[in-house]
C-alpha cells in the first residue's frame, strides 16, 4: 500500500497498516510523555530562573505533542486517550527505556538531586532523534500523522536549539562540567539504542510508507549529527543495556513515573476530572 | 501570584542625604501621574519600600510555583496536564520579570539575584503565607488557582497605577495571565463541584483548610496587629490605592457568593454581609500565627525552602561553568 491514507475510517480497514500505524503511534506518543513527565518533575529546580521558564516551556509543547499522538490512537480505535496515557501498563508501554530514566537522587516532592548533566544530555540526544523521526513521518502515508509531524516539526527547532546549546557550553566550559557531560554521554551510549528503533514492525512501517526512511538510516543520521556536537564520542557501538522499550521491556523507573503520572487518575477512575 | 506582606524587620542600607527640591520635585510627578523610571531620582524609603515589595513578590512567585508544582506531574488528564504546566510555567517567568526590576533597583547597593536567592534561604527574604502551606489533593490545585490566584488578582489590579514604571508595566502582563490562572483554577473547581462524592470531599475539605490562609492573605487590617504595616508608605508614593482591609472586602464581595452558589461552605459560621456597616464580617484568623508563617515557620516552609536550596547547591556546578567564560555558539 503505498498510497496516502486520508483518514482513520480508511486506516482501519488494513489490518496491517493499522497495526504498524498504531505501533508507530504508541512509539511516538510514549516517548513524548515520558520525556515530558520528567521534564515536569524538573519544574523549579533548574539551574536558574530563566532555564525554568525555557525547560518548562519546552515540556509543556512536548506533552503536547504526546497528546496529539494519543487523539490519533483514540480515532483509530485504539482507546480514549487519557486511558492510554494514564492507564496502560508497563509492558504495554513503547517508549524507549532511556527515556523513563529517573533524573537523579531523590524525588521532586523529596530530597530532589537532579543532575542537570543527565537532563542535558538526555534532551539533547533525545530532540535530536525526534527530528530525525519526524522528519521521516512529515510524508507519511498516513496523512493525518504527516500533518502533525509537520505541525510539531515548526517548534521543535527551538527545543532542539536549546539543549545543544546547553550540550556546547557545557561540554566547553569547567573541567567538572566537562566530566559531568562526558559521563552522562557515556552512560547513554550504553543505553540509547532501542530509542533509536522502531521495534518488531519496522519492516511493515517501512513498507507501507508510514516512516519514509528504515531505522538503519535513523540511526546513520543521529550518529552523524551528534558527532558534529560531542567533543568525544564513546568507543564501541551504542547499547540498550536493559533491554527494548519498543518490545515492552522497561525498568522500576518505569513504574515510578506511571504511578505518579496517574496517581490522581487512578484515585477514581469513573470521575470526570 | 502573590502579595505583599507587611512585616516589620525591614533593613535600612545605604543613607542618601535627603534633597528637599528633588523630593518636592519627585513628589510632583507622582502626584501628576508620571511614571518614575529605573534611573531616576528617588527617595530612599521609597526604594527600600519598592526593592521590599518587588523582590517578595518575585520570590513568592518563584516559591508560589513549589506547592502548585507537586501537582504538575500528576494532573489527572492530559488536558489537565496541558493547562497546569502552562500556569505554573507562567509563575516563573512573572518571577524572572519581576526579578529583572528588582535587580535595577538594587544596583546601587550593590546587591544582586544571588543575594536575594541568599536572603531567602536565610530566611531574611519573605514569601507570601499561602506558599508555606501543605497542598493534599488535587483540589488544591484548583483551590490555588481559583481563589489564591483571585485574591493575587485583586492586590495586584490595585497597583496597575503603580508609580514606579517598570514594576508598573510587569503588573500589566501579569495580571492578564492571572486571569487565565483563575480560570483555570475554576475550571478544575467546577469539574470536581460537579463530580461525585469523593471530588466534592476533597473540594469542601480543600476550602475548609485554605480558608485562613486566604483571610491572611492580605495581610492585617493595621500595624498593631503585626507590630509594622508598610501600607502608610506604599499609599503615600502610590504604590497602591487601597488598604489590607479595603481589598480583603473586595475578595469576600466577589468570591462568596461564588463559594455558596457552588453549594460550598466556609469554616466560619459567622460570616455575613452587614448592609448597614456595607462590609463582611468574619472571624479574624490567627494573625499570631500569620507572624510565624511568613517569618519561615508555616507548616510547609522548611520542606520549601529545603528543596529551593537543595536546587541551588546542586546547580552550583552549572552555575560555575556559565560562568567560566563566554561561549559563542
Amino acid at each position: 500500500m503505498s498510497k496516502l491514507i486520508e483518514t482513520a475510517e480508511l486506516a482501519k480497514q488494513d489490518a496491517t497498516y493499522l497495526q504498524a500505524l498504531k505501533e508507530l503511534l504508541f512509539q511516538l506518543a510514549d516517548d513524548d510523555l515520558l520525556i515530558a513527565f520528567r521534564g515536569s518533575e524538573w519544574l523549579g529546580l533548574a539551574p536558574h530562573v530563566e532555564e525554568d521558564v525555557a525547560y518548562s516551556s519546552i515540556t509543556q509543547n512536548t506533552m503536547g505533542h504526546a497528546a496529539m499522538y494519543y487523539n490519533l490512537l483514540e480515532e483509530l480505535g485504539a482507546g480514549e486517550a487519557d486511558i492510554l496515557a494514564h492507564g496502560r501498563k508497563p509492558e504495554e508501554r513503547r517508549n524507549g527505556i532511556y527515556l523513563e530514566k529517573r533524573n537523579g537522587e531523590g524525588t521532586y516532592l523529596d530530597e530532589p538531586y537532579y543532575d542537570w548533566a543527565l537532563a542535558v544530555v538526555r534532551n539533547y540526544f533525545y530532540e535530536t532523534f525526534k527530528k530525525i523521526k519526524l522528519e521521516a513521518i512529515a510524508t507519511s502515508s498516513y496523512k493525518p500523522l504527516a500533518n502533525v509531524a509537520r505541525k510539531v516539526l515548526m517548534e521543535h527547532p527551538y527545543h532542539l536549539a536549546h539543549w545543544k546549546l546547553w550540550m556546547k557550553q557545557l561540554g566547553s566550559s569547567s573541567e567538572e562540567a566537562k566530566k559531568r557531560i562526558q559521563d552522562r554521554i557515556n552512560e547513554a551510549w550504553a543505553e540509547f539504542a532501542d530509542v533509536l528503533e522502531l521495534g518488531s514492525l519496522a519492516n511493515d512501517m517501512r513498507s507501507l510508507n508510514l516512516v519514509m526512511i528504515g531505522e538503519e538510516e535513523m540511526k546513520d543520521k543521529w550518529l552523524e549529527e551528534i558527532q558534529s556536537v560531542l567533543v568525544e564520542i564513546p568507543v564501541g557501538p551504542l547499547g540498550k543495556k536493559y533491554g527494548s522499550g519498543r518490545n515492552g521491556e522497561h525498568t522500576m523507573d518505569l513504574e515510578q513515573a506511571l504511578n505518579t503520572l496517574a496517581e490522581v487518575y487512578n484515585s477514581d477512575k469513573t470521575a470526570a476530572w | 501570584m502573590y502579595n505583599y506582606v507587611e512585616d516589620g524587620d525591614s533593613k535600612t542600607t545605604a543613607y542618601v542625604e535627603h534633597d528637599q527640591a528633588k523630593y518636592d520635585a519627585f513628589m510632583a510627578r507622582i502626584e501628576a501621574g508620571d511614571k518614575i523610571e529605573a534611573d531616576d531620582w528617588m527617595p530612599e524609603d521609597y526604594r527600600q519600600a519598592l526593592i521590599k515589595l518587588i523582590s517578595m513578590h518575585g520570590i513568592s512567585e518563584i516559591m508560589g510555583a513549589l506547592p502548585e508544582k507537586e501537582w504538575v506531574p500528576k494532573a489527572p488528564t492530559l488536558r489537565r496536564k496541558l493547562g497546569i504546566m502552562a500556569k505554573v510555567q507562567d509563575e516563573m517567568g512573572h518571577g524572572q520579570l519581576l526579578l529583572r526590576v528588582a535587580e535595577d533597583l538594587m544596583k546601587p547597593y550593590g546587591k544582586t539575584r544571588e543575594n536575594l536567592m541568599e536572603d531567602l534561604l536565610n530566611k531574611d527574604l519573605k514569601f507570601h503565607n499561602v506558599f508555606h502551606m501543605p497542598t493534599k489533593t488535587w483540589a488544591d490545585a484548583g483551590m490555588v488557582g481559583w481563589l489564591v490566584d483571585g485574591a493575587a488578582i485583586i492586590s495586584q489590579t490595585n497597583m496597575l497605577d503603580a508609580s514606579y514604571g517598570p514594576y508598573q508595566r510587569a503588573l500589566q502582563r501579569i495580571c492578564q495571565e492571572e486571569v487565565f490562572h483563575a480560570q483555570h483554577g475554576e475550571s478544575i473547581i467546577m469539574a470536581l463541584a460537579e463530580g461525585n462524592d469523593y471530588q466534592r470531599d476533597i473540594l469542601q475539605e480543600s476550602l475548609n483548610r485554605w480558608w485562613p490562609s486566604l483571610l491572611m492573605f492580605f495581610g492585617p487590617a493595621s500595624a498593631e496587629t503585626t507590630g509594622s504595616s508598610k501600607q502608610d508608605i506604599m499609599i503615600k508614593y502610590k504604590i497602591r490605592k487601597s488598604t489590607n482591609e479595603e481589598l480583603r472586602q473586595a475578595f469576600l464581595s466577589k468570591y462568596m457568593p461564588r463559594v455558596f452558589s457552588l453549594g460550598l461552605t466556609v469554616p466560619d459560621e459567622t460570616i455575613h454581609y452587614d448592609e448597614n456597616e456595607e462590609k463582611w464580617i468574619y472571624k479574624q484568623p490567627d494573625w499570631e500565627e500569620f507572624k510565624q508563617i511568613i517569618r519561615g515557620n508555616g507548616p510547609r516552609s522548611k520542606e520549601r525552602l529545603r528543596i529551593r536550596e537543595i536546587a541551588y547547591e546542586n546547580n552550583r556546578w552549572v552555575r560555575q561553568a556559565l560562568a567560566t567564560e563566554p561561549v559563542g555558539v
